[in-house]
């Protein structure tokens, strides 16, 4: 079995730590050992662009999905509301 | 009913033109923040109808109380804190217990690692995959998917942090978790859903 030094990860703790990476909160010695990993592994630089991406995507467009029903629904309580102050 | 408002108008004009009375206005918020208010809720209540309810009522409470919303937070926040009361008196009411979170993160990457540790096959990036930059409408689609079929509380937890852009303390607040736990519940939603777009990318789905 391969033998971890205190310094280093494997591809399988990278990726415990790329969401906290992304969040600006691992510890400065954690993301030192994230960076040293990521700089000679290819597969774990593309897993954080990945996980960069999909979060860069799901902030791209809310997802609309009031339906018109929903939306003429909401509009007639608005003009429920209003229509005494009228 | 069309809504007329751009994506450009910012909620404090549109606020604005509510205050004056402008019905399109209203609509234009509703169509803004009414799913992301149902989604929401929807952590603390345990049907749908229910947060429909919850989310309707939040809006009740913005017509009331529009006229003292003083800016100091955005409108958003605002919003999510009315919400968040309603939803929690609502959730208590229906004995709700706040759901644990029973996946692990390994599931979502279960089988990718040899035995030193090492990625199987090789990672490639999603702009690899969908070619052209241009058609990156799919990947939104499969992301958004991808977080509907979230369990709670990781949909609550992404969707406030990553689709709506709260800061985490924020979404910890509102959410009544510590931020150490919004950051796991978060790095397992993420890997989730990455996971779930890479298996609908290699599908060809």
């Amino acid at each position: 079995m391969m033998k971890l030094t205190t310094y280093s990860i494997v591809c399988r703790d990278a990726v415990e730590l790329v969401s906290d990476y992304l969040e600006g909160a691992l510890s400065r010695r954690d993301s030192r050992r994230l960076e040293k990993h990521l700089k000679g592994c290819p597969n774990c630089s593309a897993y954080l662009e990945q996980i960069r991406d999909t979060i860069a995507v799901a902030g791209e467009v809310s997802p609309n999905d009031l339906s018109p029903e929903a939306l003429s629904d909401l509009v007639d309580l608005y003009r429920r509301f209003r229509s005494p102050l009228e | 009913m069309g809504v007329e408002y751009p994506w450009f108008v910012d909620d404090a004009e549109l606020l604005q033109r509510l205050l004056a009375g402008d019905e399109t206005a209203f609509a234009a918020l509703v169509t803004r923040y009414h799913p992301m208010l149902v989604r929401v809720a929807r952590y603390y209540v345990n049907s749908e109808a229910s947060a429909e309810d919850v989310a309707q009522d939040t809006w009740i409470a913005v017509l009331r109380g529009v006229d003292r919303f003083e800016g100091r937070s955005s409108f958003k926040t605002w919003l999510l804190r009315i919400l968040v009361n309603r939803a929690r008196s609502t959730g208590t009411k229906e004995h709700r217990a706040i759901p644990v979170d029973p996946t692990s993160t390994s599931s979502a990457l279960a089988g990718r690692f040899d035995e030193g540790g090492a990625w199987r096959e090789p990672v490639v990036p999603f702009t690899d995959v969908i070619e052209d930059s241009m058609v990156n409408k799919p990947v939104v689609r499969l992301v958004h998917e991808a977080i509907s079929r979230l369990g709670e509380p990781q949909q609550a937890v992404v969707t406030l942090r990553d689709v709506e852009g709260l800061p985490t303390t924020e979404v910890a607040e509102l959410l009544e978790l510590s931020v150490a736990n919004v950051r796991v519940i978060l790095h397992r939603a993420r890997t989730k859903v990455r996971a779930d777009v890479e298996a609908s990318l290699r599908g060809g789905g």
